[in-house]
């Protein structure tokens, strides 16, 4: 057994995870209308490559990644495509994106799925394309897309791949449920992922709060049976250990640097989830249509978790789990530390939803209006990044923008631990989301201005250069001129243009005294 | 030698205030033709702080002037592009008090791109000749185009064109340019108490 290691800081809030009925997975059915978000990952949106009118199989590519860091979609089912269109999606600035529209026929047709039935006689590189193609992103909440994670970089060797089931926010279930219903798909991933990264170890990571997922995926762990260098380990549920760097830091005792990846301490680190859509697109050769998404809140009588296609509406979930909807009815995208309130209902699920939940009002209230900051330091005591949250807040409100990255504000992992334990109510993470975004678009602003400064000095040097020419060119012509008219009659022309003026007057007014 | 120090001290300690002072002239006189700076570093400064918007709406052809201007004392508060964050850091450079910005120059705006309706272009160059950055391509009685990530919207475009087939449009719009705001001073609710609040 593994020495577990602790980390600074963290929080304990009622967990809630009952509610959801964690290891029963339910049918969420097949949707009216299923709307696919071209940006469901991390990075570049995806690019449709049919066109409305066209008729789609389960598993069809419906858009195709752009450039390294992005990711497909392929249709969930079989039918027609309605729309491309500007559509509501999940996001927190409840604006609309470009999405694909399928209406379902109801047959469910899939195209033939080609798998891989022994994966380690195929090339890594072979597998992360296969990877690409099945347009996996992390389904941990990130959505970073797992062709471009797993890829080896140069110079670095990865000893350890982490499979992150720790699932540490309140409510959700849906890792758990994975777990619990489907421990052997996870293992099965797990090793693909371990061989492609050329991993030895992995390591299974799962919070003690969930023994029943414990006892699965030891099972699965023993029955796979690869050896001494592969271990479910469990330790105490404190949030925000599911972490990447929190959870490294856990079972490892090694801490990520400053601004780096798991990666630079020779960890990958992986989603349960993301592992069995691995498995998934290399065994059976599927294509990531579907998730399990916890729904859940005490407005729902029938909260749960369901397998749900992608592109299903909100909606649609909604009415399978008997929403009842109070006044001011909150609904919220992820959980309640790090999700987002949704603006319509209209939204789909996407690759990174893990949980819908439906608060009533008195389960999980508006937050009160913050008031001043007492300095008390309970955020420095809670924050699992070691960070000055005070001292981040003061700063932020300043926009001093040099002291937030000396103290380092992208280290924080906006888990929202110093806002729950802030006396004064103070919507900490909100500042400090804004004010990496200031950061960033100051930097995007600076880059821009240098090069409009580049292009405006380029633009006056190219315009004096061309008159200094043009001047030039004016005076050699003139130079010519003269050269010529000298050489042709040996005098001036100028001089002789006006000797003969002077001449013809001389002329007229000789005339003139003659008349 | 020491005698005549002893015997005239007066004399002695002009003479030798007198011979430090060509010392030290004729060191400061090398030192500033040796170690002369070309152009001015405090007007460098500035420009770097300046957006590079190139449009003369402070009233200089263009973010180099304008800086070599505020070095020679003119006010600070005469570029909208830069707006109120662009006054801060330079009174923060020069250690002067910052000012609201000169409404006769101008109000901020949010940051916008030239975009040419290409349909009605004529071709006719002008927009190409009064862009400050080179962000058009085009050529003579063929349809011109702006590119987008160089242009600064500066605004010179608009007024040459004999057509008006130019528009401004927001260059930070949609999703992919959204961000988390920065929470109001009560934390996005509203200024009243708490028990207001819930009576509200």
């Amino acid at each position: 057994m593994k020495f577990i290691h602790n980390i600074h800081g963290g929080i304990h809030p009622p967990e809630e995870k009952a509610l959801s009925r964690p290891g029963t997975v339910l049918d969420a059915g097949l949707p009216n209308t299923l709307i696919l978000p071209l940006s469901q990952h991390i990075g570049a949106p995806a690019e449709p490559v049919v066109a409305v009118g066209d008729t789609v199989l389960g598993g069809q590519l419906v858009a195709q990644a752009t450039g390294n860091v992005s990711a497909g979609v392929h249709a969930p089912t079989s039918g027609t495509i309605t729309d491309i269109l500007m559509h509501a999606v999940p996001h927190p600035s409840g604006l609309d994106n470009h999405c694909i529209v399928i209406t379902p026929d109801g047959q469910d047709r899939w195209q033939t799925l080609v798998g891989i039935s022994d994966f380690r006689e195929i090339e890594p590189s072979a597998l992360v394309d296969s990877i690409h193609a099945a347009g996996i992103a992390g389904l941990g909440g990130a959505g970073f897309p797992t062709a471009t994670k797993v890829l080896a970089r140069a110079g670095i060797a990865i000893d350890t791949l982490l499979i992150n089931g720790t699932e540490c926010e309140p409510y959700i279930t849906a890792d758990d449920t994975l777990m619990q219903t489907n421990a052997r798909a996870v293992v099965e991933g797990a090793e693909i992922l371990a061989y492609i990264v050329g991993a030895q170890t992995i390591l299974y990571g799962v919070e003690d709060n969930k023994p029943a997922a414990l006892n699965a995926m030891q099972q699965a762990v023993t029955a796979l049976g690869n050896g001494e260098h592969r271990e479910v380990l469990t330790f105490p549920t404190k949030y925000p250990s599911g972490g990447e760097k929190q959870l490294i830091e856990i079972l490892t005792g090694k801490q990520v640097p400053s601004g780096g990846l798991p990666a630079d301490v020779g960890i990958v680190c992986q989603n349960p989830g993301t592992a069995v859509a691995v498995r998934d697109a290399i065994i059976d050769g599927k294509p990531l249509t579907d998730r399990i998404v916890t729904l859940t809140g005490r407005a729902l009588s029938q909260p749960g978790n369901y397998r749900v296609r992608l592109g299903t509406p909100v909606s649609h979930l909604l009415e399978q789990a008997n929403f009842n909807p109070g006044k001011k009815q909150r609904l919220i995208h992820g959980g309640p530390m790090m999700g987002f309130a949704l603006a319509s209902t209209s939204v789909p699920i996407i690759k990174t939803t893990n949980c819908i939940l439906a608060p009533t009002a008195e389960e999980l209230p508006e937050p009160p209006p913050a008031q001043a900051c007492i300095r008390c330091g309970l955020c420095a005591e809670a924050c699992p990044a070691s960070l000055l949250p005070q001292q981040l807040y003061w700063y932020a409100r300043a926009k001093d923008q040099e002291q937030l990255e000396k103290h380092h504000i992208f280290d924080c992992i906006e888990c929202g631990a110093c806002s729950w334990v802030c006396p004064s109510h103070i919507p900490l993470v909100q500042y400090y989301r804004a004010a990496k975004a200031n950061i960033h678009e100051t930097r995007q602003e600076r880059q821009r201005s240098d090069r409009s400064k580049a292009r405006f000095e380029a633009r006056q040097a190219r315009v004096e250069r061309e008159a200094a020419e043009r001047e030039a060119k004016r005076a050699a012509r003139k130079a010519a001129a003269q050269q010529k008219a000298a050489t042709a009659d040996g005098e001036d022309p100028v001089q002789a243009a006006i000797a003969r003026a002077k001449a013809k007057k001389a002329q007229a007014t000789l005339n003139g005294e003659s008349d | 030698m020491t005698e005549l120090v002893y015997q005239y001290p007066l004399i002695a300690a002009l003479t030798a205030l007198l011979a430090l002072g060509l010392i030290f002239g004729a060191l400061l006189g090398f030192a500033s033709v040796r170690f002369r700076t070309e152009g001015n570093p405090l007007a460098d400064q500035i420009n770097e702080l300046l957006p590079q918007t190139q449009c003369g709406q402070c009233g200089y052809p263009g973010c180099r002037p304008y800086a070599q201007a505020i070095a020679d004392g003119d006010a600070i508060n005469k570029c909208p592009p830069g707006g109120q964050e662009t006054i801060d850091s330079l009174a923060d450079l020069l250690d002067v008090e910052a000012e609201p910005l000169d409404a006769e120059h101008g109000a901020e705006k949010e940051p916008r791109v030239a975009f040419i309706r290409e349909d009605e272009c004529i071709g006719c160059t002008k927009c190409i000749q009064a862009c400050p950055v080179d962000a058009i391509l085009g050529a003579a009685k063929h349809m011109h185009t702006v590119i987008a990530d160089e242009c600064t919207g500066c605004d010179l475009c608009i007024e040459p064109c004999p057509v008006d087939c130019i528009d401004m449009v927001a260059r930070r719009s949609g999703i992919s340019h959204w961000h988390w705001p920065m929470p109001t001073a009560s934390g996005g609710a509203l200024d009243i108490i708490a028990s207001d609040q819930e009576a509200a």
